[in-house]
């Protein structure tokens, strides 16, 4: 039971990608006969292009193959504002994403300290956490346009509001519940409160805080890509749209992988940040 | 008794008394109250009692790190009022911080007494402690990685390595094996009585407290426990673990506090109902030297010798 199944799960995952490849491309394959016709209000939303006949059918593996490559080949020209390379636009979003992120974690870890060491701040803010914590991060786009006149600082301003909660929830929550017999020790060694929080509260919490951090990266990046088709202009999010508009599903499949790899990459980085801090008890 | 300088206590319990809120509604649960004792400076007093009584609460009171419903506890003239450099703690279950090494953990002691040493002198420190104890080859091990008698000798190199005035020991010895516990209690001894160390401990070992403590102190079950008796250890102070048991005292203070543990630590209430026992005062026994009661006698024998004592103090 206990054997290594790494690599026959490896194998396995190449199965299951062949697979995939293979029912996508006979799917994909275009046969005779015309399809069913257009419903009026799709081809409304699809455009007048893609209306009048010019048929997009959905590209097989390999163009998207090709397209991947083609765009990995070449990500970061730029010709004109329209027409960027992937990698400039996923460039913007990481940019946009670290920004706001990090701005959070600056206010989100001291604020949850403060929380988690004082039942009367927490009684105190816990309303409001409660209040704002559910609402959609895009629900606040309008607001942040018209007050911050500005787009892109307005998805900064998006990706902070929503990566806040999840840490300072858990940075509280973690800073609460330090065990007591660790601030028994410092108490007993006379250990000023600062040395305390840095040298015994903060490691203490750190697991918790990076589980934190952890769910708002995966959040804010799930939030970019949306708040960059309201906003346009740049980003990834932004190039989607565009695809869309120009009916290239090559291209909007070329970006949803994209976005997944990197996704993928953010996570595992914090994951290998908070295998740093983790500690046994 | 007169009250001249030397014999002045070090530490006076005067009063304490603990309560915890009682579950909904419920009269609050007295863990003990009006609880006094004395100690000496330079004197190893233990207490035994059954788990449950208070020890630990009269220990977390004594380090400053819980405070007393009611009563005070003087030291030096002054009143405890939080925890203190110089009254270390060994606590019951280690309390060693899991993200640092055996050595981190009492470098950081080591550290919050000295401030402005040089890194390598703290490390050197701790170093010294960490040989003390027996844990050389372990100084970069997480506690988790440490066996529990380890990581309970990790606990008393922290609490040494500051050197403290006072050590406050909450069953100390109590994960360790048979040999360990040994070397660790003659070392333990002889640093006490090198440094003139005033010693407070826990322990639920009768050997350990005839073998170390000066004065051992019976406490009753709870709630509402009581140090039933304080019997002074008469056994000649240069006593080593290989030789107390051949001395005619001990098995007499043996028998005596086995016999409170087994019998009178329950029954201590309806047997004082008519009155002789003075919270205030506990009696002090000295069952080692010839007293009824230290050799096997029946209860009722001892319950009148515990009160001819009182005659004596
Ligand atoms: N926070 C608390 N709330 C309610 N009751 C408590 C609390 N802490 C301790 N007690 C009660 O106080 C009593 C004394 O506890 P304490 O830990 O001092 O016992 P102890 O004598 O050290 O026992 P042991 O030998 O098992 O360590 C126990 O009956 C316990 O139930
Ligand atoms: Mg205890």
């Amino acid at each position: 039971m206990s054997k290594p199944v790494g690599w026959r799960a490896a194998l396995l995952s190449l199965v299951f990608f062949a697979m995939l490849l293979g029912v996508w491309q006979i799917a994909a394959t275009p046969r005779g006969g015309s399809g069913p016709a257009l419903d009026p209000e799709y081809a409304k939303l699809i455009g007048a292009a893609a209306a009048v006949g010019q048929k997009s059918p959905f590209p097989t593996p390999i163009e998207v193959g090709a397209k991947l490559a083609e765009h990995l080949a070449d990500p970061f020209y730029e010709r004109g504002t329209n027409d960027r390379g992937i990698g400039i636009q996923l460039a913007y979003s990481i940019a946009r994403v670290t920004i706001g992120y990090l701005l959070a974690a600056l206010v989100a870890i001291p604020l949850g300290f403060l929380i988690g060491m004082s039942p009367l701040v927490y009684g105190a803010l816990n309303p409001y956490i409660q209040v704002l914590k559910p609402i959609s991060p895009l629900a606040w786009m309008p607001l942040a346009l018209y007050t911050i006149k500005d787009s892109a600082l307005s998805s900064i301003f998006v990706i902070f509001i929503c990566s806040i909660w999840p840490m300072l929830i858990n940075t509280a929550f973690g800073v609460a519940s330090v065990r007591r017999e660790w601030l028994n020790v410092a108490r007993t060694l006379e250990v000023g409160r600062m040395t305390t929080a840095i040298r015994v509260i903060l490691p203490a919490a750190a697991p918790t805080i990076m589980t934190g951090m952890r769910i708002s990266i995966g959040i804010a990046w799930l939030v970019i890509v949306a708040a960059e088709m309201l906003v346009g202009g740049t980003g990834i999010g932004y190039f989607v749209w565009n695809e869309w508009n120009n009916l290239s599903i090559g291209n909007i499949l070329t970006a949803i992988l994209l976005i997944g790899v990197i996704g993928m990459a953010l996570d595992q980085g914090l994951g290998w940040l908070a295998r740093l801090v983790a500690y046994q008890e | 008794m007169t009250d001249h300088m030397p014999d002045r206590p070090f530490i006076s319990v005067e009063a304490i008394a603990r309560r915890f809120p009682g579950a909904r509604g419920a009269p609050p649960q007295v863990v003990f109250d009006n609880l006094h004792f004395t100690i000496r400076r330079g004197e190893f007093v233990c207490l035994i009692g059954h788990s449950g009584c208070g020890k630990t609460t009269i220990l977390n009171i004594l380090a400053g790190l819980e405070r007393a419903d009611s009563g005070a506890i003087v030291l030096g003239g002054q009143e405890i009022s939080g925890p203190s450099l110089d009254r270390a703690v060994i606590f019951q279950s280690h309390a060693l911080l899991p993200w640092m090494t055996a050595k981190g953990n009492i470098a950081f002691a080591a550290r919050a007494r000295w401030p402005n040493r040089a890194r390598a002198e703290t490390a050197a420190h701790a170093q010294k402690y960490l040989d003390l104890v027996g844990l050389a080859g372990a100084e970069h091990k997480k506690p988790a990685h440490l066996s529990g008698g380890m990581k309970q000798r990790v606990g008393i190199a922290r609490a040494l390595a500051v050197e403290p005035k006072m050590l406050l020991m909450d069953e100390p010895f109590s994960a360790l094996d048979a040999l360990t516990r040994g070397v660790l209690q003659d070392e333990v001894r002889r640093l006490c009585a090198a440094t003139q160390q005033t010693v407070f401990m826990i322990t639920h070992d009768v050997d350990e407290a005839i073998l170390l403590a000066d004065r051992i102190m019976l406490m009753t079950n709870g709630p509402h426990a009581k140090l039933a008796e304080i019997v002074v250890n008469t056994l000649p102070r240069e006593r080593t673990r290989h030789d107390i048991h051949r001395h005619p005292h001990y098995y007499r203070i043996r028998n005596h506090i086995v016999d409170f543990l087994i019998e009178r630590s329950r029954r201590f209430a309806e047997e004082t109902a008519g009155g002789g026992y003075d919270p205030r005062r506990p009696p002090e026994t000295r069952p080692g030297i010839g007293g009824p009661g230290g050799d096997g006698a029946p209860p009722d024998i001892a319950r009148r010798s515990a009160a001819a004592s009182i005659a004596i103090v």
